[in-house]
């Protein structure tokens, strides 16, 4: 066992950086054996981050590794692996499920560590032509899975299973692992009905009385309060709060994860502009009883009217459904529903159909939706325009023959680069040598040639820096003012969308949780993002 | 649904699932008393089928086994076999002796072939199956013909001229195996009421279908299978999943020779350069026709698809014959329905991939609909 006077783990000083963009500043906490620490912060506040170093994913690594020392028994360890990782005593259940849907829960609680039997054959041609050990297989499953404390059918395939029970069969993986000193839960509950989550509990406080310690990622605050003896609130790449749990509330947490409640009187300038539009402006875009099933991001039962001429802004949580929104209505993922726009219904399923009615949708997957990414940046600005509008083309032969107007390609792609400050040597360079806020650039200036009638704005800021923060959220900005073009921002920052937006739209659970004015206090807000969470 | 699965719900869904067999069962209902043969006639010829294609079908196993779809590029082993024969038939070895000196030469070849496959097929991930299929006509129309027609003489010495060509180097176009011709499938032979039964060669398919019963409870065997169902899963959990890749068409192609060599000593003869052109074609059909998809497949499938697409290939000429008065109709109707069922099969595979999908999102609508009832 660990020696009492060292504990299990210590985090010390944990910077990390992006390419320059800070996204973690000197953590410090220290955790003993046993201890079940809640770790809680909004999106983006760097809680993954802390988990990948600490897991040793490769990413980090990749990106020019950490700054600080973890301490895990009383020495320095640095992981170069989460194969590492895991041969030291940490486990991890990741959000995204991380198993083999036609094997039963045995196969896959003792997946690639399964016990095996010597043969004749595998003398001959190396030890992977072993057989598997069926009846120790079920022996060491049946012993995981009893001290998780939750029963699961070990002989069930995965495929048929419950979310719920998928989640705790990756539990019982890493509890199978007879070195696991640590495990961390990277919020388990989300998937699960309120009596798993409580199964959840009380096999976390099982682990807890073996000596395991938990580091418990939730949005569920109760949750936290419930298991936890010890509260650790993170907010913009620090620790806000270390706090132990018998001495918080949800209230403090929340305050604390929002933390601008000093900024909150603060409010966004356009707030007069906003309340003068409000109430006579009339409905342009209406969705009713909006389902879209896009893998983890599942909209459930959205109606939502959006009136011309604002900005709109929907914001929660990761994977609580605000990018399913935007993607069901134009069409990119499998949706149901009604969504009327200026008064005519507007069929799902169809992207073209979408933008024929003038609305145009700038994706979160810049990489994969938004650019051609061996294409010029012309190309990229021009190409929906010209496929959709016939626009940029010159007619012969009575329009048999349609050529590309390359000299306007020229023009309009030049304009957008001088109007949106785009850092390129030339229109004619490729999407794919620019820089992540260049590219996002690149994909609002090929939505603005479409000159729509509204627009959607999936991240618009998402993994780009400050000053081309600014930059862009300025240019969604003036494209609404001054083309009286109705935009609905999706963004998983708040404070963001109070800048930017006349209204927010906060997204939990897949339903709208509440329509607030942007002027709401960031509080509010953080109490509706939590409000549904499932 | 509904709790309210009746007996026809479940039939029409057993019906959906084994559409293409059924489809089969009816065109040889229907195509057997028109062609005129004699039931013992169809026996004889559909066991005599079976001890030639089961092994060459069996080796398909492995890749859909890994995830890699039905590997077109058995070829390359069917070739690697090729050439063991024409070695051992220089050799003069013949008989049983010959076919398991010429499975012993083949295995290096065809091991070679295979890794070389699977290097590539793992470069091109979720395109197995078409780059399977143009790997067959490079290394088929490519390497092959250079080796057989060019260098077999001058460089891999060749001293009998019976198989080399008059101008002194290169393979004549036929190379006789009659010195070995159903040497497997003589000994042991028994003979029940006319059919001659190849106890042998069924011996040798019933060792291979018990080793892949048996691979499947190895560790190998379960990696497989992990690594089939979802790459990023295996490699998280640290196996290797391209070793495990390269290795299950190693296998597949290995086992291919093997099965070539017996399929060829059972011919009697071996059409050097067209022998291996359609028998990826033919297995893969015959695969289908026998209820498997891109994904799944056991070895029942085997069974039932050889039986299926053979007596089709039996009766299909004669019966076309006596339909059109012309036997060539049956001829293209065989070939038309082998190519048209491994493209109806992949059809069905996506379509099932896409029906799947819209499934999750009736399920979502449905919960609504529940919600607002309340």
């Amino acid at each position: 066992m660990i020696n009492n006077t060292t504990p299990l783990l210590q985090m010390q000083n944990i910077k990390k950086d992006f390419f320059g963009n800070q996204v973690l500043t000197d953590i410090n906490f220290t955790l003993e054996a046993g201890d079940v620490l809640g770790l809680c912060g909004e999106n983006g506040a760097g809680k993954s981050t802390l988990m990948k170093i600490l897991f040793g994913m490769d990413v980090i690594r990749e990106t020019g590794g950490y700054g600080g020392d973890i301490l895990l028994g009383g020495e320095k360890v640095q992981f170069a692996t989460p194969f590492d990782a895991l041969a030291a005593g940490i486990g991890m259940v990741h959000q995204e499920f991380s198993l083999i849907p036609g094997f039963t829960a045995t196969e896959n609680i003792l997946l690639n560590r399964e016990p095996k039997k010597k043969n004749v054959i595998s003398e001959v041609f190396g030890e992977r032509l072993n057989t598997l050990n069926y009846k120790e297989m079920d022996a060491r499953s049946a012993q995981a899975i009893e001290k998780m404390g939750v029963k699961i059918d070990a002989d069930m395939r995965i495929s048929e299973m419950p979310v719920g029970h998928k989640q705790f069969t990756e539990i019982a993986r890493e509890l199978s692992k007879e070195q696991l000193k640590l495990l961390i839960l990277d919020e388990p509950t989300a998937v699960l009905t309120e009596k798993e989550a409580e199964a959840l509990l009380d096999s976390i406080r099982a682990m807890s009385a073996r000596g395991i310690a938990v580091i418990f990622i939730t949005h569920r605050l109760n949750e936290i309060l419930a298991v936890c003896n010890k509260v650790i609130v993170m907010r913009d790449g620090s620790v806000v709060r270390d706090v132990p749990a018998a001495e918080t509330s949800v209230k403090d947490i929340t305050k604390w994860m929002v933390g601008r409640s000093v900024r909150a009187d603060k409010a966004p300038a356009q707030e007069a502009a906003a309340a003068a539009r409000d109430e006579n402006a009339k409905t342009i875009l209406s969705i009713r009883n909006l389902w879209v099933d896009m893998p983890g991001e599942t909209v459930r039962n959205v109606s939502l009217d959006v009136r011309e001429g604002e900005i709109l802004g929907i914001g929660g949580l990761a994977g609580q459904g605000k990018l399913g929104i935007p993607n069901g209505v134009m069409g990119l993922y499998e949706a149901g529903g009604t969504v009327e726009f200026e008064g005519r219904e507007i069929p799902l399923n169809s992207p073209r159909q979408c933008l024929d009615a003038s609305l145009a949708f700038v994706s979160e997957d810049r990489r994969g939706v938004g650019l051609l990414l061996d294409e010029s940046l012309e190309w990229n600005v021009a190409f929906s325009a010209m496929q959709i509008q016939n626009k940029f083309l010159k007619n012969y032969l009575g329009g048999l023959v349609k050529w590309r107007d390359e000299k306007a390609i020229r023009a309009v792609t030049q304009k957008y680069i001088d109007e949106l400050a785009i850092k390129c040597t030339s229109s004619r360079q490729k999407a794919k040598e620019l820089s992540g806020g260049n590219q996002q650039k690149i994909c609002l200036a090929k939505a603005f040639a479409l000159e729509p009638k509204f627009l959607f704005v999936s991240e618009p800021t998402r993994g780009i820096d400050v000053g081309a923060k600014a930059l862009v959220l300025d240019a969604l900005k003036k494209f609404n003012r001054e083309s009286g073009v109705t935009v609905v921002m999706i963004s998983s920052e708040l404070e963001e969308l109070r800048q930017t937006c006349d209204r927010i739209a906060i997204v939990s659970g897949g339903r709208i949780a509440g329509i607030l004015p942007a002027s709401e206090s960031s509080e509010e807000f953080g109490l509706l993002m939590i409000s549904q969470v499932k | 649904m509904n709790g309210k699965k009746t007996l026809g719900g479940k039939a029409l869904e057993l019906g959906k699932q084994y559409s293409v067999p059924i489809m089969f069962i009816l065109i040889c209902a229907v195509c057997i008393p028109l062609s005129g043969f004699s039931l013992s006639y169809l026996a004889n010829e559909i066991v005599a089928r079976m001890g030639r294609n089961c092994f060459l079908i069996l080796c398909l196993l492995f890749p859909i086994m890994a995830g890699m779809g039905l590997n077109f590029a058995m070829t390359l082993g069917a070739m690697g076999g090729e050439i063991a024969l024409i070695l051992v038939a220089d050799m003069q070895i013949w008989g049983i002796p010959g076919v398991v000196l010429a499975m012993i030469i083949s295995i290096p070849i065809s091991a070679l072939l295979g890794w070389l496959c699977g290097s590539i097929l793992n470069r091109a991930r979720g395109r197995e199956m078409i780059t399977g299929y143009i790997l067959n006509f490079f290394v088929g129309q490519g390497l092959y013909l250079m080796v057989v027609l060019y260098m077999m003489g001058p460089i891999i010495p060749i001293r009998h001229a019976s198989i080399k060509l008059p101008r002194g180097y290169g393979i004549r176009n036929t190379v006789s195996l009659l010195n070995m011709r159903q040497c497997l499938d003589n000994l042991l032979a028994i003979n029940i009421g006319g059919v001659k039964i190849p106890v042998l060669s069924f011996l040798i398919i019933a060792v291979l279908c018990l080793f892949i019963m048996w691979f499947r409870r190895t560790k190998l065997g379960q990696d497989m299978r992990a690594v089939g169902q979802d790459m990023q899963v295996a490699r998280d959990a640290g196996i290797k999943v391209e070793q495990t890749r390269i290795i299950s068409i190693v296998m597949s192609t290995v086992f291919a020779g093997f099965g070539m060599i017996i399929y060829l000593q059972n011919i009697g003869n071996m059409p050097t350069y067209t022998a291996h052109s359609q028998i990826g074609m033919f297995c893969i059909a015959a695969l289908l026709v026998g209820g498997a998809s891109v994904d799944k497949a056991s070895i029942g499938n085997v069974f039932l698809g050889v039986i299926l697409f053979h007596t089709m290939f039996i009766v299909a000429p004669s019966a076309g014959a006596v339909i059109t008065g012309d036997s060539m109709v049956g001829e293209y109707f065989r070939v038309f329905v082998s190519y048209g069922v491994i493209t109806l099969a992949l059809v069905m595979y996506e379509m099932k991939k896409r029906s799947m999908k819209s499934l999750a999102g009736q399920q979502l609508a449905l919960a609504q609909k529940e919600e607002e009832q309340q």
